[in-house]
């Protein structure tokens, strides 16, 4: 294998991080503090998740690797709550989660991936990151129709429409476009990107042909993901903009 | 009695929006609401459109407190239509279907074409884009959505506003035809003088209370 990042190499690569202070220093950017709070945080929570994986890799027990895996999801659904006007955080819980674990055991049935934590870990955090942005984009996308189109939805329930017939196109909206960033993604992958899990595959030495079926898999794996994250969202999530009079809430 | 206001208000964050509202409306009534802008003359029809609930007092419609009922169906019977409606969807077709659509039932054409004709568009108009049509049109076409499916009442919020005499004409003749043929209320509120003149019953809010008209 020719990967040969050691600790010392480490240290070189390191001086470049210099040029970025240097740029943000002379050009008055105001990042310089940012930016080395960001690479410190990065170094040391990089390191801790490597002694912990490494651990967790070796204890090869299901229960600690599903207790990582929940953590995961929990982490996920809590910061693509933070985007949502809503602060639900059962209903991030509920689209992550069930996203994730429905991929998870699509992927596991299929047998493109085993019950071992070297495996589940890692794909956990692809979907669970993946389903967190469609999720995110979704509530934003959603807080913003309800702004933009409040006086329309109030016009349909004039009419006596019911909750969703009220809010259809927003709900249409908001899945399409939290499914946005992974159909762009799919279309582009390998001519613009060489994405994460196969570089990574490529770099550890492994023929690019087997490469890419992982990456294929990957590919199935987001767009499903984020397509069952995004639906749950909004379909959970819209009600919460009525009372239970069948009222629009005002937002504020 | 169809519809009972009791002592209805509204305050919010400490502000009274409305406050001691007292309505009696019979079935067929034709009323009009006058009042300066920001007197609550729109909060009071939005009470009664149950896009709002009271804060106190009680509304009751046919006898029945309306916090009991079902709003959907509720709003089904009392309709509100509101000055500069938005339009819904692509086309005029969009619109007169959606009464259609959210009570799972087939678009009736004949009927959306006998609307039009009625309120002086022919059926070509049906598969018109919205964006090509003019303020009046607009409003019309609102109209009819409130109307397709005979509402009891009709609560109108300056419908005709801004319009030119011939669709205030229009307007005012649909409306006119729900009263006298199909018995539905109108509740109506106006800054246009000639149908503050024509009126057949005023009443004047005024800093959210009833200055004349209704019961005391």
């Amino acid at each position: 294998m020719g990967i040969a990042v050691n600790n010392q190499s480490l240290f070189y690569v390191a001086l470049l991080v210099l040029i970025a202070l240097f740029i943000a220093w002379r050009e008055k950017l105001g990042l310089d503090r940012d930016m080395i709070i960001a690479i410190i945080r990065a170094v040391i929570q990089l390191v801790i998740v490597g002694y912990v994986l490494r651990y967790i890799i070796q204890l090869d027990q299901l229960w600690v690797t599903l207790i990582i895996a929940t953590l995961i999801i929990f982490n996920a659904s809590y910061n693509a709550m933070k985007r949502s006007a809503l602060k639900s955080f059962k209903i991030s819980l509920a689209a992550i989660g069930i996203g994730t674990i429905i991929t998870l055991s699509g992927l596991i049935l299929a047998g493109a991936i085993k019950l071992v934590p070297f495996q589940i870990i890692p794909i956990t955090g692809m979907i669970a990151s993946n389903a967190m942005i469609a999720v995110g984009l979704c509530f934003k996308t959603m807080d913003q129709a309800f702004k933009d189109q409040r006086q329309q939805v109030i016009e349909k329930l004039t009419l006596g429409a019911d909750l969703k017939d009220a809010t259809l196109p927003i709900i249409r909206m908001s899945i399409k476009t939290a499914m946005q960033p992974t159909i762009d993604g799919a279309k582009t992958v390998g001519i613009v990107s060489l994405p994460g899990m196969m570089s990574g595959l490529i770099f550890a030495g492994i023929d690019p042909v087997r490469a890419i079926k992982y990456q294929i898999m990957v590919t199935f794996m987001l767009i499903s993901t984020a397509s069952i994250a995004s639906f749950i969202a909004a379909y959970l999530g819209y009600r919460k903009y009525f009372n239970t009079r069948k009222q629009l809430k005002s937002m504020n | 009695m169809q519809f009972e206001l009791n002592d209805v208000g509204i305050t919010r964050e400490n502000k009274v929006i409305i406050s001691n509202i007292n309505l009696a409306i019979t079935k067929g009534d034709y009323l009009t609401i006058i009042g300066p802008s920001g007197s609550g003359k729109s909060t009071i029809l939005k009470v009664m459109a149950s896009l709002t609930d009271p804060t106190s007092g009680l509304i009751k419609y046919n006898g029945q407190n309306i916090l009991t009922l079902n709003p959907i169906n509720y709003r089904r019977e009392v309709s509100y239509c509101v000055q500069q409606p938005t339009l819904f969807g692509d086309t005029v077709r969009d619109n007169l279907a959606f009464p259609f659509q959210i009570r799972k039932i087939k678009f009736d054409v004949t009927k959306a074409e006998t609307l039009l004709q009625e309120a002086h568009m022919d059926a070509s108009y049906l598969d018109h884009p919205i964006e090509n049509l003019s303020g009046g049109e607009r409003q019309r076409i609102a109209l009819l959505r409130n109307i397709i499916f005979k509402p009891q009442v009709l609560l109108l919020d300056e419908v005709t506003t801004g319009l030119d005499y011939e669709n205030k004409a229009i307007i005012h003749n649909l409306i006119q035809q729900m009263n006298v043929d199909h018995q539905t209320t109108i509740i109506q509120i106006t800054h246009d003088e000639t149908e503050i003149t024509q009126a057949k019953q005023i009443i004047e809010v005024n800093d959210g209370h009833l200055v004349t008209g209704g019961h005391a």
